[in-house]
């Protein structure tokens, strides 16, 4: 018998196959970077625990009412005005003990960025959007301090810095990099709380 | 002159696909390795709102997710129209989520748990008494460590 070549196989509708499970995967999974806003939760107090008295001008209170109305230091402002206002608490640096610091130095206002406090308030009606937007600023104001002052010290901003520190590919000394991170953090502590 | 003369047989030359198999793979491996599945299908309206300080989440595998919003067209009728809790593929009340957040620790190894984070993916339009509730009930399980999920993009007003 005369030895036959093996027929060749179709391969036309491997191209079929192959988009079918390209559309399956492209439907089922998800390609979304989680990100958002981080923030930490205060641990729920003893009873037992003394209260500490915080002088009335060392707390900046951010109030969202129902109707998403913002009250700031009880006098309504926009929310694009928050940013500014916040900087300028924080950076006020009233007893002098803040040699950073460039605000006015206004006694009436926070004594220096260690003690300043932040206090939001919400009711139950105000929407979501809005807290994100104010959480959003407030977060902002830290982040500009810090950045202004990481520039000053390091020549580079602090978000900078924090990208690099996660960077693993990032070639550089990152225990030096960690006390810088650290040091600005020390410098402009986020005291910012959030109230029921 | 024949030798040289063109055969004309008259329409296009049919283009070779056997190519495109490889194409397709390639495609499909990239957006296999790309890409995770999905783990849990919503069944609420999860439009998350932007902001413009957003962090980005590492480690997908030490984030325990809280989905909270109106339930969507299909669940209006059977669980009304008022924001409510997903916890994994069901609807959940407040209460749920303490044992939410143990089943999800148990699952991990003990030097993972401190650094877990909760991922609350908040629809825009739900209000902040419900998250408050979330928020408190966190606290309680010692679950500090939580991230709102936001979009990045200018802030809305």
């Amino acid at each position: 018998m005369a030895k036959r070549a093996a027929p060749e196989v179709n391969a036309g509708s491997m191209a079929d196959i192959a988009f079918l499970l390209l559309i399956f995967f492209l439907v089922t999974t998800t390609m979304e970077k989680d990100s958002g806003i981080n923030r930490k939760l205060p641990p729920i107090q003893d009873d037992d625990q003394e209260d500490v008295i915080i002088k009335q001008k060392n707390i900046f209170t951010v109030l969202i009412n129902g109707k998403d109305q913002m009250l700031v230091e009880d006098e309504l402002m926009q929310i694009k005005d928050l940013r500014a206002a916040a900087v300028e608490f924080l950076d006020n640096g009233g007893d002098g003990s803040c040699t950073y610091c460039k605000g006015r130095r206004n006694p009436k206002s926070s004594d220096n960025p260690d003690k300043a406090i932040i206090s939001l308030k919400n009711e139950r009606e105000t929407s979501y959007e809005t807290y994100i937007s104010v959480q959003n600023e407030l977060v902002g104001a830290y982040n500009e301090l810090r950045n202004r002052r990481a520039q000053e010290q390091f020549g580079t901003s602090f978000l900078e810095m924090q990208k690099n520190y996660k960077d693993v590919q990032w070639i550089g000394n990152k225990t030096k990099l960690k006390e810088r991170i650290d040091q600005i953090k020390l410098e402009y502590p986020m005291k910012l709380s959030e109230v029921q | 002159m024949s030798k040289f003369k063109k055969k004309k047989d008259g329409g296009l030359p049919a283009i070779n696909t056997a190519s495109l198999p490889d194409i397709v793979f390639m495609l499909l491996f990239f957006f296999m390795v790309a890409t995770v599945m999905r783990d849990s299908s919503l069944m609420i309206e999860n439009r998350l709102p932007k902001a413009d300080q957003v962090e980005k989440l590492e480690k997908k595998n030490l984030v325990m997710y809280i989905y909270v919003g109106k339930p969507s067209q299909g669940y209006k009728a059977k669980y009304g129209t008022e924001a409510r809790i997903q916890l994994n593929d069901k609807f959940a009340e407040v209460g749920d989520i303490a044992a939410f957040i143990a089943a999800e620790r148990a699952e991990k190894r003990e030097e993972e748990i401190p650094a877990l984070i909760t991922s609350l993916k908040v629809d825009k339009d739900a209000n902040m008494g419900l998250i408050g509730d979330i928020k408190q009930e966190l606290r309680k399980v010692n679950a500090l460590k939580i991230n709102y999920a936001a979009i990045k993009g200018g802030i809305s007003n």
